[in-house]
């Protein structure tokens, strides 16, 4: 069987002049186009939700009100949320989605161009809706990126711009989604079955599921609210006899896969990297397929755990508390094969490879305070402290994001044909590894010593570990700024020249076809061994 | 590359589309202006209606290529899957959508209005809020003003009837266009699409009669009125668009479009009727009946 790809499209991949530039972007159907255009939007969107961080490590640098006002606090909390989660972290991964998926099972491009191409162009309208809200009476949300009512209900104009920004946001997720699910179901290349994909094609086929389950919730959810402010239901008003308790439980019910959706894509470039720097399979291929599913499943039936303290039947608690500490053992699946990976391996540590071993460290740092959080007792004094938003972000920042770095690095040479700089790539590591810590660390200590999230102004006694809380975020911020640098580099051809196949352990498809890879990758399906 | 030369068994890469981005530029229209519209700035209603015209645009653009595109014979097996794929698992979403609002039905019955009326440890609950309030379905909470419901053994059944009914008469027309039969399967898909306008407007109907009669109301009528509402409204939306999506196809039919072998969009548009009738089927049982 022949499926070989027409290039429709030859010859005028290079327009001349700003128009036809830009009409190229909007308009292509490649998938390595829309993936560079994901991961750009994304790199982008990295440091708008991080000068918001800014501003709030700036107020907080120390006790009193030094910058902003409350409100306007309150806005840069809710909106670095939603802008990191949204607009940063998952547009991400679908970059990676979009670049590698192809390569990696031998098709010539996704199943349905067209919809890749709405996909992301649905995105910087959505956030565009978002960023708007800052110049309306009343400003941005507020309210926490959760949006609970009735605090949410209380806000300015911006609540339906928010909530339609949503809207369209998990519009474009789910369309993303069906498609890397119809690309993975259809187009694989002859022979390439599916246990014998790369890792990263299972997490993202699962991740792609639990959008398509988890999305069309929350787009429910905020359905509620719009309805609840100007249609007079009363979903979350008791007077009427709904239950604002009720919002949180089918929000979580989103919230928490959503989790998932952040960091299992995450997992499958590490387990492509630790391999490659170790020179050997990745232990235990199947098991690592299996606890990818067993996690994504269960990360359905543990949403109420972000609710201990709301006020739920002990049975209900008793549940939510043992499920979710259930997902410790998947997780303890994937964490230990990754380490047996290593175990005898060859071990070389370039840039790729460090970022995966941060994120194998501080990922299991925050899943460890993860496991604190879920027992349900322990976690009536955890609850909206600082502890907390020690957790999330190091299972967000030097984990998923990490992830994202990992794959960047290893990657690279393939997207862009040169090698990008190493030297650079370790400090980015090292300074990033260095702030990362010196920012979330102290904020266990501060959450355990009872300071609440959320706040503007806090008590003295939590004045030292917050200014090196600060410290570390601005280092952080900049140390980023190394990392674009060292990407232009990378693009604009300044570096050594990539071979086909840069690093000596790496396996797969992608390092079959020439770096950089040709704008259709294969013309005819390659062998699959 | 020219159609003729495009073998069936080769994959069909789309060249470059300008809809996506229409239908962006659409969305941000309706959703930006219906934002403003409801806080009250009167421009809003027009961006909204702008957009939705260009959303219009887009979709007429967009159906319209593919389906030539289709018609000419560029589409292989494989396209072909994949489309069926991503329709199936596009249901699935929708599916997950309406599992929010019946999810909010079920906790409302089952846990919040009880637990408003003092069970299990909520005696404080009621004592202090609404000491009055008493564990009642339907109801329109404490503070909401009385309603009647629609009986399930009215116009609810008789609508039942009708779009089960027609999810047969689409399964007979999918049989007539397998076995070639153009005028069996044109009357009966006409049947399909006419029984969902006439749901439509038995639907209409009864939303009339709630609110002159029954005092079932979106906004006075409390929890009930509000899953009420937002379950039949949604669901009849989805009638809507699946009826006008088998209207476009009993116009392609009439076209000559559609092969016994080869009729994705006819089977796609099926496949979405059948899940508007088992949403309805939830409907009738949790809304109406119980
Ligand atoms: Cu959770």
């Amino acid at each position: 069987m022949s499926t070989t790809a027409i290039d429709v499209h030859a010859g005028h991949h290079h327009p001349k002049g700003v128009w036809p530039w830009i009409m190229r972007w909007v308009t292509t159907t490649n998938h390595k186009d829309i993936g560079t255009l994901y991961l750009t939007f994304s790199l982008v969107m990295l440091f708008v939700g991080g000068a918001l961080a800014w501003v709030i490590r700036a107020e907080l640098w120390e006790p009193g009100m030094q910058f902003v006002q409350p409100h306007v606090f309150n806005q840069m909390t809710t909106v670095h949320a939603l802008v990191m989660v949204f607009a940063a972290i998952m547009p991400a991964f679908a970059g990676f989605a979009n670049w590698m998926i192809p390569m990696l099972i031998g098709a010539p491009d996704m199943a349905l161009p067209r919809l890749n191409n709405w996909s992301f162009w649905l995105l910087p309208f959505a956030t565009g809706l978002l960023i708007l809200t800052f110049f309306l009476p009343g400003g941005a949300p507020a309210a926490g990126w959760t949006m609970y009512p009735p605090l949410v209900l209380q806000q300015g104009a911006s609540l339906p711009f928010s909530i339609f920004a949503v809207h369209l946001l998990g519009l474009s997720s789910i369309m993303a989604s069906i498609n890397i699910i119809v690309t993975i179901m259809n187009m694989r290349a002859p022979g390439m079955s599916l246990m014998k994909m790369p890792m990263f094609c299972w997490t993202w086929l699962i991740t792609a599921y639990l959008i398509i389950i988890a999305m069309p919730v929350l787009a429910g959810a905020v359905t509620m609210l719009l309805t609840d402010q100007f249609f007079g239901t009363s979903f979350f008003s008791a007077a009427g006899g709904g239950d604002p308790v009720m919002y949180q439980h089918i929000f979580w019910f989103f919230g928490h896969p959503e989790v998932y959706i952040i960091i299992l894509p995450a997992f499958g470039i590490i387990s492509q990297v630790i391999p490659a720097f170790s020179r050997k399979p990745l232990f235990g291929y199947a098991a690592m397929v299996y606890a990818t599913a067993a996690i994504a499943f269960l990360s359905l039936i543990v949403w109420a755990h972000h609710m201990f303290t709301v006020g739920m039947p002990l049975g209900g608690q008793l549940f939510f508390m043992l499920s979710t500490m259930l997902i410790a053992i998947p997780t303890g699946v994937k964490v230990f094969n990754w380490t047996a990976t290593m175990w005898r391996g060859s071990l070389t540590f370039e840039t790729p490879m460090l970022f995966a071993l941060g994120f194998l460290f501080m990922f299991t740092i925050g899943g460890f305070s993860g496991l604190m959080l879920a027992i349900a007792p322990a976690d009536f004094q955890y609850h909206d402290s600082y502890f907390v938003v020690a957790h999330f972000h190091y299972v967000l920042v030097p984990g998923a994001l990490f992830g994202a770095f990992a794959g960047a690095y290893y990657w690279l040479p393939k997207w862009t044909g040169v090698m990008y700089d190493e030297k650079l790539g370790r400090w980015h590591f090292w300074l990033s590894t260095i702030f990362v810590n010196l920012t979330f660390f102290p904020q266990h200590f501060l959450g355990l010593a009872g300071m609440p999230r959320r706040i503007p102004d806090y008590a003295v006694q939590f004045a030292d570990f917050n200014m090196m809380s600060s410290i570390g975020a601005f280092g952080f911020g900049a140390a980023q700024l190394l990392f674009v640098w060292i990407v232009i580099k990378a693009v604009r051809g300044k570096g050594e020249k990539a071979a086909d196949k840069p690093w000596e352990g790496a396996e797969g498809l992608e390092w079959t076809v020439p770096s950089p890879a040709p704008h259709h990758t294969f013309d005819t399906p390659p062998v699959i061994k | 590359m020219s159609a003729a030369t495009h073998p069936s068994d080769r994959y069909y890469v789309p060249h470059g589309t300008h809809w996506p981005i229409l239908g962006s530029i659409g969305l941000f229209l309706i959703t930006g202006g219906f934002a403003m519209w409801l806080n009250r700035v009167p421009a809003g209603k027009w961006i909204a209606w702008t957009g939705a015209a260009i959303l219009a645009v887009m979709l007429f653009g967009w159906f319209g290529e593919v389906i030539k595109e289709s018609v000419k014979g560029l589409y292989n097996d494989q396209v072909d899957k994949s489309f069926r794929w991503g329709m199936a698992w596009f249901i699935f979403s929708e599916v997950a959508f309406f599992a929010a609002f019946f999810g909010a039905l079920f906790y409302a019955r089952q846990l919040a209005v009880p637990w408003l009326a003092g069970e299990g440890n909520n005696f404080y609950t009621n004592v202090l809020l609404w000491p009055e309030f008493e564990n009642a379905w339907p109801t329109s909470g404490p503070a909401g003003q009385p309603f009647e419901t629609i009986p399930a053994w009215g116009v609810p059944a008789l609508n039942t009837a009708i779009l089960l009914t027609s999810g047969v008469t689409i399964t007979i027309a999918h049989h007539m266009l397998r076995a070639n039969k153009r005028l069996a399967l044109k009357i009966w898909l006409a049947a399909t699409f006419l029984l969902g306008f006439i749901f439509l407007g038995f639907q209409a109907e009864e939303y009339v009669h709630a609110y002159r009669d029954l005092g079932l109301r979106l906004d006075s009528a409390g929890i009930y009125g509000s899953t009420f509402f937002m379950l039949t409204g949604f669901h009849g939306l989805h009638v809507l668009i699946g009826s006008i999506m088998l209207f476009v196809v009993w116009l392609r039919v009439m076209r000559g479009h559609f092969t016994p072998e080869r009729h994705f969009a006819f089977e796609a548009v099926a496949w979405y009727w059948h899940f508007v009738d088992v949403v309805w089927l939830g409907l009738f049982i949790f809304v109406y009946w119980l």
